[in-house]
């Protein structure tokens, strides 16, 4: 029988990777993501999980040591925020041209400078498009499933990819929720170990990594682009399998009393909760109000997007990332461009909001949404700063 | 066919084993002592062994999608990780072997990098892994600069002499500072092997990668690698740059096993330095006074290291 237990987020993700049974882990510590490495420390030196703990010496060993384990066929993970993903950010690229299914926690935290530990969504902005799958999470119990659930999508023949988890610094990693916990038997059916396709061993020599010219290059792209983009089902597959064994079902967006709803308000991660709040206390006022989330940001969910946002009027958009210069927030821009060809399309209004920890409250998105249905045409705005 | 070529063939072929791991067919240059130190090590290594390579010449002859040099599992990642590439490939083999998933066996793990991506871009990569002691060999291929993009100076390049970013100006007369003792910061590790090399003493070399391969624990191999093309000179002269690099003293061969130093080649009398910088262009501008400032250097430098061999094995005759 699962059993629910009260815990912290990080000590709770810690223990799904344990159960999950990997075999190397790679990471360098930075806040807020050091409770997890920290527990799986502990994990590995009291032998409840039999697996080599690397203590690099910095983020991009991290992520190259898991490249090198991966490559031998081993299940790697790491997990790092902010300033340590773009120290890795080198090669997180090349895992997924690698096609190697390593998982990494992303712990989501600003980028410097200014230096600032707190939460948003900066980081992992900054290396939209290196290839991996990523999805963003709510809550605890939704970090805890989605190591399972990563490593099943990762290592899938079909697939071959890395995975990404974007959970928000201190406002997931440092809370205390209640987990419900799988039991290991149907952990180990859900996830059998890593079988990899091509590994680096003496009985079968390959050569990875080989440089292509500009004769063979494009090719190469082409097919990392569609291996992303064909991964889409076999993420369905396995949050439905996901579901069907725990009851709880993952859908790349996720809309919440959308019915009917003249606006629409979009999101990513925990402040979705937060936004669930204003969405009732709208709709208790007889506004015409719906939230929709965006939970599978890489391969983008195009279609489901679409669907989810059919009868609105306004769309707005909630970024936790800047654009220097550019349209808005990475959010926005992509929301713009899926619906850019439809005949009859939205009014889509930009807030940049909850940068760096700034909390943000449900009047807040209460506010965001009069605003943007009291000033027309479509514009950006950094919400909420200090005049 | 000529006679004495053909005794040599079966000579060698008695010592040495003929197959390859680096295969022909690779883009190195002419005459490339690289390309030449490379296939020793392949050759020494053998079947059971896998390799992580850094981003540099090595790499762009031997690996152009979709040919491949190797017959031995291989894989290209970046610049400056290769040791932390091997420390992956180490402990997931390790790990796997354990958990019963793969077979037990006995399968060295190598890394691969020149002196750019070895004594500057990858030094921390180097550190981290010889101080967590991972069982690999490292070997840095020392061609004395950065040959894959066009010789441009790193901290392995001699003092005087010229390349790309340390140019012989009309003020600045090539390189401007001492080559950064890169076999000296692996022994500060404490690792259990070290040795420097030369594709010039092939013998020497692959017994070198041999005993490193047996030992457990992290090894580092330093081989110097002559390069026709960065140091301008006719390719039919590398090998014998290589023996002059050795016999003038400025490339010493020595292991380090332990912590005990022990010379491979005990020169009584070394060879004026200038028989070895004057038959490569990269020296050509030296005056007379830097080479006598070379000169007394490498005097000092190989009577440092004598020290050093006579103080780790004393009283242990
Ligand atoms: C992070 C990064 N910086 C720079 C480069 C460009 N680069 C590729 S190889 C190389 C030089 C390699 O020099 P070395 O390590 O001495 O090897 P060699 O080519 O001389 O054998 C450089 C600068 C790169 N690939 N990655
Ligand atoms: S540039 Fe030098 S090291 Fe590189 S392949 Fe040519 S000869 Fe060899």
């Amino acid at each position: 029988m699962a059993t629910r237990v009260g815990m912290e987020v990080s000590i709770a993700a810690a223990e799904a990777v344990k159960q999950a049974n990997v075999d190397v882990i790679a990471a360098y510590p930075i806040t807020p993501q050091t409770h997890i490495v920290e527990h799986l420390s502990e994990v590995v030196n009291n032998g409840e999980l039999d697996a080599e703990f690397i203590p690099v010496e910095s983020e991009h060993s991290a992520m190259s040591v898991c490249t090198g384990s991966s490559a031998a066929g081993a299940r790697s993970f790491t997990c790092t925020s902010s300033q340590g993903l773009a120290l890795m950010s080198e090669i997180v690229y090349i895992t997924s041209s690698l096609r190697l299914p390593i998982l990494m926690l992303l712990a989501n935290r600003s980028l410097s400078g200014p230096l600032s530990i707190w939460n948003d969504h900066t980081d992992v902005m900054s290396i939209r498009d290196c290839g991996w799958i990523q999805v963003f999470v709510e809550n605890g119990q939704e970090v805890y499933d989605h190591v399972f659930i990563g490593y099943r999508v990762a290592e899938d023949r079909n697939v071959l990819l890395p995975f990404m988890v974007n959970l928000d610094g201190f406002v997931l990693t440092h809370v205390i929720e209640p987990i419900e916990f799988l039991d290991q038997e149907i952990v180990d059916r859900y996830l059998p170990p890593y079988q990899p396709k091509y590994s680096l061993h003496p009985d079968h020599p390959v050569t990875m990594g080989a440089f292509a010219t500009p004769a063979l290059y494009t090719e190469t792209k082409k097919a990392q682009t569609e291996s992303l983009t064909e991964a889409m089902p076999y993420v369905l597959k396995a949050w439905q399998e996901f579901g069907d064994m725990t009851g709880r079902y993952y859908h790349p967006v996720e809309t919440y009393k959308t019915e009917g709803a003249k606006v629409v308000l979009v999101t990513q991660g925990s402040l979705s909760e937060t936004a669930t709040l204003a969405i009732d206390s709208l709709q208790g006022a007889g506004e015409p109000v719906g939230l929709v989330k965006i939970r599978l940001w890489r391969p983008f969910p195009f279609e489901e997007f679409k669907e989810a946002v059919a009868g609105a009027d306004l769309v707005v958009v909630m970024d936790r990332a800047i654009s220097y210069g550019g349209p808005g927030g990475p959010l926005a821009s992509e929301i713009r461009s899926a619906l850019y060809a439809q005949e009859k399309r939205p009014r889509i209004v930009n807030f940049i909001a909850g940068i760096a920890g700034r909390d943000v409250a449900p009047e807040d998105f209460v506010h965001m949404i009069q605003q943007a249905q009291e000033r027309p045409g479509e514009w950006y705005e950094l919400y909420g700063v200090r005049e | 066919m000529d006679k004495n070529l053909d005794r040599l063939n079966v000579y060698a072929s008695r010592l040495i084993s003929q197959k390859e791991y680096f295969v022909p067919g690779h883009r190195a240059c002419q005459g490339c002592a690289e390309a030449l130190a490379l296939r020793l090590v392949a050759k020494a290594l053998g079947r059971n062994n896998v390799i992580a390579s850094a981003t540099g010449c090595m790499e762009i002859v031997s690996s152009p999608l979709p040919l491949t040099s190797w017959n031995v599992p291989w894989i290209h990642v970046a610049f400056e990780n290769a040791a932390a590439v091997a420390s992956g490939i180490e402990a997931g083999l390790k790990v796997l072997m354990r958990k019963g998933r793969i077979p037990p066996k006995r399968i060295n793990v190598m890394a691969m990098a020149g002196d750019g991506g070895t004594s500057d871009i990858g030094l921390q990569a180097l550190s981290g892994a010889m101080e967590r002691g991972h069982d690999f060999i490292y070997v840095c291929f020392d061609n004395e600069a950065y040959m894959n993009t066009g010789i441009q100076r790193s901290s392995s390049t001699p003092f005087g002499a010229s390349t790309t970013t340390s140019p012989a100006g009309s003020v600045v007369p090539g390189q401007t500072t001492w080559k950064k003792n890169m076999p000296e910061i692996a022994v500060a590790h404490n690792i259990p092997y070290v040795a420097t090399a030369c594709s010039s003493y092939p013998f020497d070399l692959m017994e070198k990668v041999k005993k490193a391969a047996a030992i457990e624990g992290p090894a580092y191999i330093h081989i110097l690698s002559v390069c026709p093309t960065g140091w301008r000179l006719p390719p039919q002269m590398a090998i014998h740059a290589g023996r002059l690099a050795v016999e003038t003293g400025m490339f010493p061969l020595y292991e380090v096993e332990q912590g005990r130093y022990h010379l491979n080649i005990d020169l009584s009398e070394l060879r004026p330095i200038e028989e070895y910088l004057k038959i490569q262009g990269r020296f050509r501008h030296l005056t007379p006074e830097m080479i006598e400032q070379i000169q007394q250097r490498v005097g000092e430098e190989y009577e440092k290291l004598k020290k050093k061999v006579r103080m780790t094995n004393e009283g242990q005759e």
